[in-house]
Formats: structure tokens, sequence, C-alpha cells
């Protein structure tokens, strides 16, 4: 999967998204972008300095942000829209709802500081819900990539497909562990570490931790599977089958919800078609608080060591169970 | 084809009575407002519109969006009668595989600019729209937005003015259907809008007030909207909610819901006699 073996290198995955937009821009000139003041944060200044003509500063109007999109999105162009997913997302589902969804304008919505991992401004600035919000939307395409890079290549798929999009981003630095050679497609999953006894399927700030998850575990000799989503919506199916057919031990790990979350879509699969014994590794049905972003990361049970131990828990009940 | 303004009176007659029929057929929806609304339609779809029922996605055409989705029936009459799709096809209004849903689809009907009902979003939309055909130094071109009174409660319409009259995309025109009614009764009891010129007016728009039951008023403001520049229009439209029907006319129980068989006929009755002129015959 032409993963980085060097660990050390941190960065913001908005950062990704910056990248990304610039460079779209300069492919497509109907690649726009709306932001809700919260230019800089959302890393959408470096569009707004090169394409100021084709940048529109909304001022803090969640819901003007995206109809203003879906009215862009109706003369042929491809307008990005950004905003904290606390608000959007978070306010203006309905106008999402409508004026994109069930009307299928392509508008790109980008919620960043995404997650507990916003640390100290707290709970209501801490979305965990925008996974659940937007995967019930038909025609809704929604991406949470794990780090810069794969938000970049995220952003540049975005800016080429034709239907309604959302990623969301997170705010705090994360490590950097895919290269420009690590494939992104929309609606593809991708093995990370091949393994045998446990299933990790994890998304967006999840899927470091995941593979730091596996580490751990390989000392244990469990050897985990590790399968990255990026594309919560449509969901890789089969990809997630194959391994859970295999291993029949599924761990899921995500910085958002489990209740309608990558969680609550893997247990709608497996319950389905392969009931599977699983743990969802999120937040459970409760709001964020103030504190470090680590700090909260470990509160709340969203690191590597959450699942190994998540993972071990599941081969030793099914042990304990088959004797 | 050039219509005189007493043949555009006549066809806004002719979709007022098909509006009561789509109603009373489809049994259920919103009469007052789509019957107030007819003459702004017509003047849109037969004087006013650079459109073409033949291309409705003719990359020239100008775009016109129905913020208040649930007065789609005069929309829906209006095209029928300007040959987007036949007549016939008004009864399926609301019914399982129609084109005409009961709030507008886009995706299901050719010359449907957007999906609306939820209100408050049209503006914001047609902002954007204008703003894109500026971004492309598109000339000629215009951007109609028809809003109702009631949804100006919605916080959305405003978030719209302001960036409307930031950017000024100078190929935007806002008309409200301010006909003083919505679900829960006169708009002054449920949230009062006035003084609403002056809110417009401070928001950075070009105000124009009219009768919006007057299609030469409609058409001469247009006229007058298109030669403001210096900021977006809105032109207020009083119009009579239930408009060319005595029993509907003011009424706001009527916002919501159709006619029976019994008041269809009696309002059928009425538009054929008398031609929606009620008013006049009052008087």
């Amino acid at each position: 999967m032409h993963l980085r073996h060097d660990w050390s290198e941190k960065e913001p995955i908005r950062k990704g998204f910056g990248r990304g937009l610039l460079e779209a821009a300069k492919f497509n000139k109907n690649v726009v972008a709306a932001c809700a003041d919260l230019t800089e944060s959302t890393q959408m200044h470096l569009f707004a300095n090169e394409f100021p003509e084709r940048f529109i500063e909304v001022g803090v109007a969640e819901q003007n942000l995206v109809t203003i999109g879906a009215g862009m999105a109706a003369m042929g162009k491809i307008p990005f829209v950004s905003s904290y997913a606390a608000f959007s997302p978070g306010r203006n589902w309905e106008q999402i709802r409508t004026t994109i969804a069930l009307n299928d304008r392509p508008v790109k919505i980008i919620g960043s500081h995404a997650g507990v991992s916003v640390g100290p401004d707290g709970a209501t600035h801490q979305m965990l819900e925008d996974i659940a919000l937007m995967r019930t939307l038909p025609n809704m395409v929604v991406i949470a990539p794990c780090d810069s890079v794969e938000a970049e290549k995220a952003t540049l798929a975005m800016a080429k497909d034709k239907h309604p999009n959302y990623m969301r981003l997170a705010r705090e630095a994360t490590t950097v562990f895919t290269s420009p050679h690590t494939p992104f497609e929309i609606g593809q999953g991708y093995v990370f570490r091949k393994g045998s006894d446990v299933t990790i399927v994890a998304t967006g700030t999840m899927t470091f931790q995941a593979l730091t998850a596996a580490k751990l575990l390989a000392n244990k000799d469990i050897s985990a599977d590790v399968v990255h989503i990026p594309t919560i919506k449509p969901l890789d199916e089969e990809i997630i089958l194959q391994s859970a057919s295999k291993t029949r031990h599924v761990v899921t790990a995500e910085e958002a919800q489990i209740i309608g979350g990558l969680g609550g879509a893997v247990a709608e699969l497996l319950g389905e078609k392969l009931p599977t014994s699983m743990i969802r590794i999120g937040i459970k049905d409760r709001f964020g608080e103030s504190g470090e972003p680590e700090e909260l990361l470990k509160h709340f049970g969203l690191d590597a060591e959450a699942i190994a131990k998540a993972a071990h828990k599941l081969l030793t009940d099914h042990t304990n169970h088959a004797h | 084809m050039d219509y005189s303004i007493k043949e555009l009176e006549s066809k806004a007659n002719d979709i007022r009575v098909d509006i009561i029929r789509m109603l009373e057929h489809a049994g259920s929806g919103h009469s007052a407002g789509p019957l107030g609304l007819a003459d702004i339609f017509t003047a849109l779809y037969f004087k006013i519109l650079k459109h073409d029922p033949k291309r409705p996605d003719w990359d020239e055409r100008d775009i016109l969006i129905l913020s208040n989705g649930h007065c789609v029936p005069v929309r829906y009459a209006a095209m029928a009668h300007a040959d987007y799709f036949p007549k016939t096809e008004l009864l399926t209004l609301r019914q399982l595989g129609s084109r005409l849903q009961g709030h507008p689809e886009r995706l299901r009907l050719p010359g449907m600019e957007t999906t609306s009902g939820p209100l408050g979003s049209g503006l914001s939309q047609a902002t954007g729209m204008a703003l894109a055909l500026k971004m492309d130094e598109i000339k000629g071109r215009s951007v109609y937005v028809v809003c109702s009174d009631g949804e100006l409660d919605e916080g959305n319409s405003w978030e719209a003015a302001m960036l409307a009259a930031k950017y000024n995309p100078g190929n935007l025109i806002a008309i409200v259907d301010r006909n003083n009614i919505q679900i829960d009764g006169p708009t002054e009891l449920v949230m009062p809008l006035e003084n609403l010129r002056a809110k417009w007016e401070a928001f950075g728009w070009f105000v124009l007030e009219i009768n919006g039951n007057d299609i030469e008023a409609i058409i001469s403001a247009v006229e007058m909207a298109k030669a403001v520049t210096e900021k977006p229009v809105v032109i207020i439209a009083h119009t009579i909610p239930g408009k060319g029907v005595d029993f509907m006319e003011h009424d706001f129980h009527w916002h919501g819901k159709p006619p029976n068989r019994e008041e269809a006929k009696k309002a059928l009755h009425e538009l054929r006699t008398l031609g929606g002129k009620i008013r006049s015959e009052h008087q």
C-alpha cells in the first residue's frame, strides 16, 4: 500500500485539504470556494489568496454557506464550502438535505475540526455526529481521510466527482504515514496491514491508531488485518466482508459517535451479510469535554491501546466461549 | 410570442382554473398562495423570462427559482401552458410516480431549476447562481427568485440578503409575495414583518412595491429592476391570497388546503364567469 516507514512527521489533516483545493483550482477553473468566517482555520486561505475572484466569504452564516454553494453548483461550478463540522453540517443539515442531496448538486462540504481532538474548545465544538448525519443522506459521499497526504488526494478526487460530497477533517497534527503513492479512490477501502486473527476497520484519525494497535498486538502474537475506510459512504463492503470472513472478529475505530458512524455502518453490513463478533471503538452516546487532545483521546478510549485491548478481548472471549 | 396585457390576464385566469382543478383532483395542497401568484407567474413565463420550453437547459436562459415550494401548482400550471409538458399531466399532481411532486423536484421535471419546499433557501441559491454568472462575466442572463412573505421568518433569507448586497451580482431580482398570510394566521400576528420595505433597504437592497395582481405593474417593475445595477432589487408584490375565488380571498385558512368537489365547482364557476375580477365586481 506504499505506506511510509518513517512515522516521525506530523501535520494537521486539514492542511492537505488546503493544498488539494489549490491544486484542484489550478486544474479546473470551475472550482470555487466559500467559507463561513474560518478561512485560515479550514485552510481555505491558500485558495482565497490565489483566486480571490473565485472565493466567497459568507460571514458566520452556515445555512447560507451551503445554499450559496448549491446555487453556484447549479451554474456549473464545483463549490467547496468550509466551516467547522459542528456548524456545517451541524447547523445546516436541512439545507444540505434539500438543496444539495435531494437536488444532487456537486457541492463539496468540508467539515473541519471534527472529533474530540479539537481539545480545549469543549463539547460544543467537538463534532461527533457528522458521520451519522451525512451517511443517512441519499446521493451523499462521506469521506474521512487518515492524514494530510490522503486529504490532498481526496480533495482532488472530490473536485472530479459529480455528486455531493462531505469530508471531515481534524484540527490537530496527525502522523503522516501514507505517501503520494498510496492509492486513493472514492468508495475504496484499503488493507493497510495484512493479518489473520482479527480485523480492525478504521477511518480518519483512528487509522493510524489502528496500525499502531496492530503493532502492539503483534507483540502478543496476534495478527491484525487493518482495513482503512476513507470513504464511509459508499462503504467498500467487499473489503470488509473479505477480511471479516477470514478473521471472524472485527473491531471498528473512529473519532465519532459509534451510533450511526463507521461502527454503525460496519455493524449494519455484518449483521445482514456475515454476523461476526465485534467491538466498536468510538464515542459511546455521550458528548465530549474540554481537555488536551492527547488527554481526551486517552480519556475516551480512542487510542492504540484501547483498540488493541478490544481486539484482545474479542479473541479471549471467543476462546473462553469455545471451551 | 408577444402577448397583450389583456391576453396575459386571460392566461392568468386559465392558470387559476388549472390550479383549482389540480388541487381538487390531488385532494391536498395549497390553494391561496398559488392563486395569488398566478399573475406573477403568467408575467414571468409569458413576458419576462428569456426561456425556451423545448430546451429547458438552454445555457442562455434566465433562471427562475421558486423558493416557497408549496406554491408550485402555479408554476406547474404556467409551465404546462408554456408547453414544457402536456396540460393533461397537471392532474397527476402529488400522485405516485408523477413528475409533479407535492413540492418541486429538479431531478424529476426538466425546467424546474431547483428542489424546494423547506423555506428560506431560495434567495441564497439564487444569489449563488447570480454570483456564478458574475464570476464568469456572463451578461444578459437574469436570476429571478420568488419568495413568500412568511418565509422571511427564516434566518437563511436574511443571510442571503446580506451576502447579495455585499457582492451585488447585478443580475438578481427577488420578488416577495406579500400576501400577509401564513399557516398559523396573518403574518403580522404570527411574526410581524413590517416595516418590510425598511428591512430590505436596511439590508442594502433597492425596493420596489407593486400590486402583484396587476400584470402591467409586474412587467414594468421588472423592467425598472433591470435598470437598477447599484444594488440587488426586491419587488415587494402585494397580492391577494386566493385571488379570483371569492370565498378564498384573504382567508388564511386556505393557505394549506385544497378545495373539495363542491368548493372547486364554485371556484371554477367564479373564475369562468367573472374571470377572476372579483374586486371590480364588488366595487
